[in-house]
């Protein structure tokens, strides 16, 4: 599904490497998790494949199923179905949760040469979906992410991955700022979609929402670089015994 | 104080091409002492504070500039609604293309026939709000309005009327000047709702003096023309009794020149009045939105909102005042104006002012100017929508504030259309 080849990314306003040979395959089906201290580059990593500007390509290539990501605007990576789940979710006043989405959705299927989804038949998925993830009605009508609690806006882009349905699902920290109740929900809500034709990479600092949503394949990430990688176990060893042991190993 | 010759001599020249209308001895009167408050101020120039701003050259030239036609290539703002419509044809009534002025709840009578009668509700307004309105601010195209208006339509509202009235205009001559005068007396517990739309002339003065009584409404709807070579100053003056509610909203698109002003007296206890425009400029655009809200009664709510979209050297300006006066206590005034530039070459220019003589109010106000957030735009690309639409998007929500103002969810539907089909035609 997504495949990353020796990628190197530097900021472009600081001159500054970021990224220093990123290899990562995930196939489709899976759910990988990285991990990996302050610093380490996993952030940058989703921002780069979702095409935010201010990053620069040195080297190495991103797909996505074959298609090369980095030739792609944001809107078409989205529409080739990469979506980022992001650590902070933007407010926007002034557009409706239900207008925004709505129109994500017929954008995208327009993108595809697909047909776009009635207003009825959206609002019939859009309750269904929110009523999984516990959003209230009201909270589809306000305008996008304002005044949410931070739980709130991590569930509101769990439902936008739900309603989008893309196959290849970025989650930046989406574990940060919630508590237990809301992590479970947010955890139930991808496990939901796990299937077949899609794949996870869950960047997290915890193994705690690894409980939940349970990797297949999990990475540790340092100074720009994949420096591990194995089974759920290792996210086990992060969380007894902190990253120094690995990374003086991987030097 | 003695006017700059200057000023004198570029007034008698624009008074040289102007004729006083005819009309009973009263209207005359009314006219004539007009004339008077206008030779007085003498024609707006660059060094008076009020127009420092905008250049009114083009309003001030005796001779009109030139304007081209405008080819509609959308239909008509409120073409969808039941209305009484009134058309006006480069500033002359057309009855034909009228519906007759008949509706339950409200008296129509043209302003000729007005000022050639003996209506006692007329003269207690034609140029009295206007006159109201020049201190502490002169307002000299306002009185040279009351003095040489050619035509209008005065409305006494008595009831709640079941349509809107609707004022067309339409442009037919590259060169024609207009100046229209309406006179609206909402009367105790009435209640109407007016709209405005099209290109009236190539140079248009329009002045609208409200008078709404205790427990009545005023609902007012205007676009301004797609017409980009006009020049148009604008007047409303309102005056508000006990429990009264004033709400105006404008969209103004294109357009080379537009000055709306409005000063709104707060005068009966409990009145609310809510003043919101939305302007889109792009290129050879300039407009000025100049408020003035006079709070002279207890427990008034005022509201000002104001949001130019401008791009490609377009100019906004924006210059609001609330006044409170003396024992106009529990006064909740809120003022805002912002600026959303899309490029570099755009320029927003804005002087909020609170003038407060009362201690016990809440007022607020805020000017902003600032660019699309690009965090909110790669949200919505990330999300698979086009940037092009993405950016239409949030310049809709920047508008957002000001369209709710619109009470008629209908007429806001239509408004947002206007806008979204002005975004497509300037999309860069």
């Amino acid at each position: 599904m997504l495949n990353i080849k020796n990628l190197h990314v530097k900021l472009e306003e600081e001159d500054k490497q970021i990224l220093k040979g990123v290899d990562l395959e995930v196939p489709a089906g899976s759910v990988h998790a990285i991990m990996g201290p302050n610093g380490s580059g996993k952030s940058t990593l989703s921002y780069v494949l979702s095409g935010r500007d201010g990053y620069e390509v040195t080297e190495g290539e991103a797909t996505l199923e074959g298609a090369d990501l980095l030739e792609m605007e944001p809107e078409e990576r989205a529409a080739a179905g990469l979506f980022l789940a992001f650590q902070y979710p933007v407010e926007i006043p002034g557009v409706g949760n239900m207008t925004f989405l709505r129109t994500a959705l017929n954008a995208q299927r327009k993108t595809r040469g697909e047909e776009e989804m009635s207003a009825a038949d959206f609002l019939k998925l859009i309750r269904d979906k929110a009523k999984g993830l516990k959003i209230e009605a009201d909270m589809l009508k306000r305008p996008v992410n304002v005044g949410f609690s931070g739980g709130e806006k991590k569930r509101n882009e769990i439902l936008q991955m739900a309603m989008l349905e893309p196959k290849m699902c970025i989650l930046d920290e989406t574990d940060s700022g919630l508590d237990v109740d809301a992590m479970r929900l947010v955890a139930d809500g991808v496990n939901a979609l796990r299937d077949e034709g899609r794949a996870f990479l869950v960047i997290t600092h915890y193994q705690r929402l690894l409980d939940h949503i349970r990797p297949d394949v999990v990475h540790i990430m340092a100074d720009g670089r994949m420096v591990k990688t194995g089974g759920p176990e290792l996210a086990l060893e992060v969380e007894n015994n902190g990253y120094a042991d690995i990374l003086a190993e991987a030097v | 104080m003695a006017l700059p010759q200057a000023k004198i001599d570029a007034t008698e020249a624009r008074l040289a091409a102007l004729a006083m209308p005819d009309g009973a001895q009263w209207a005359r009167r009314v006219r004539e002492a007009a004339l008077e408050r206008f030779r007085k101020m003498g024609l707006p120039g660059p060094r008076d504070e009020y127009w420092r701003f905008t250049r009114p050259d083009t309003l001030n030239a005796a001779q009109t500039p030139e304007a081209a036609l405008f080819d509609a290539d959308e239909p008509p703002a409120f073409s969808g609604l039941d209305r009484l419509r009134l058309v006006f044809r480069d500033g002359v009534f057309d009855a034909e293309a009228s519906d007759p002025l008949e509706l339950e709840g409200v008296e129509i009578m043209r302003l000729a026939d007005a000022t050639s009668q003996d209506i006692h509700w007329a003269k207690d307004l034609y140029g009295v709000l206007e006159e109201r309105a020049q201190d502490p601010v002169a307002r000299p195209f306002a009185a040279l309005n009351t003095a040489f208006a050619t035509d209008g339509v005065v409305l006494r509202v008595t009831g709640k009327p079941s349509k809107p009235l609707h004022f067309r205009y339409l442009h037919e001559e590259t060169d024609s000047d207009a100046i229209l005068h309406f006179l609206v007396k909402v009367e105790e517990g009435a209640e109407v709702t007016i709209l405005e739309n099209g290109p009236a002339a190539a140079r248009f003065n329009k002045c609208f003096e409200i008078d709404v009584a205790d427990r009545a409404a005023f609902h007012h709807i205007r676009t301004q023309g797609r017409d980009h070579e006009r020049r148009a100053v604008t007047h409303l003056f309102a005056r508000l009794g006990e429990e009264s509610a004033f709400k105006s909203f404008t969209l103004t698109a294109n357009g080379r020149l537009t000055r709306n002003e409005a000063f709104i007296e707060l005068t009966g206890d409990n009145a609310q009045a809510h003043i919101a425009g939305a302007a889109m400029g792009d290129g050879d655009f300039h407009h000025d939105d100049t408020v003035f809200v006079v709070h002279d009664a207890v427990n008034c709510e005022s509201r000002q909102v104001f949001k130019k979209v401008l791009k490609n050297g377009a100019v906004g300006a924006f210059q609001g005042k609330i006044l409170v006066k003396p024992g106009a206590q529990k006064t909740d005034g809120y003022q805002i104006s912002q600026s959303l530039l899309l490029d570099g070459d755009a320029q927003f220019l804005a002087k909020p002012e609170l003038e407060i003589y009362a201690d016990d109010v809440a007022c607020s106000h805020g000017s902003t100017s600032g660019a699309i957030d690009e965090e909110a735009l790669f949200y919505l690309r990330s999300r698979g929508v086009p940037e092009s639409e993405a950016k239409d998007l949030l310049v809709l929500a920047f508008l957002a504030e000001a369209i709710a103002e619109i009470e008629d969810e209908a007429i806001a539907a239509d408004i947002r259309d206007r806008l979204e089909g002005w975004l497509l035609r300037h999309r860069s």
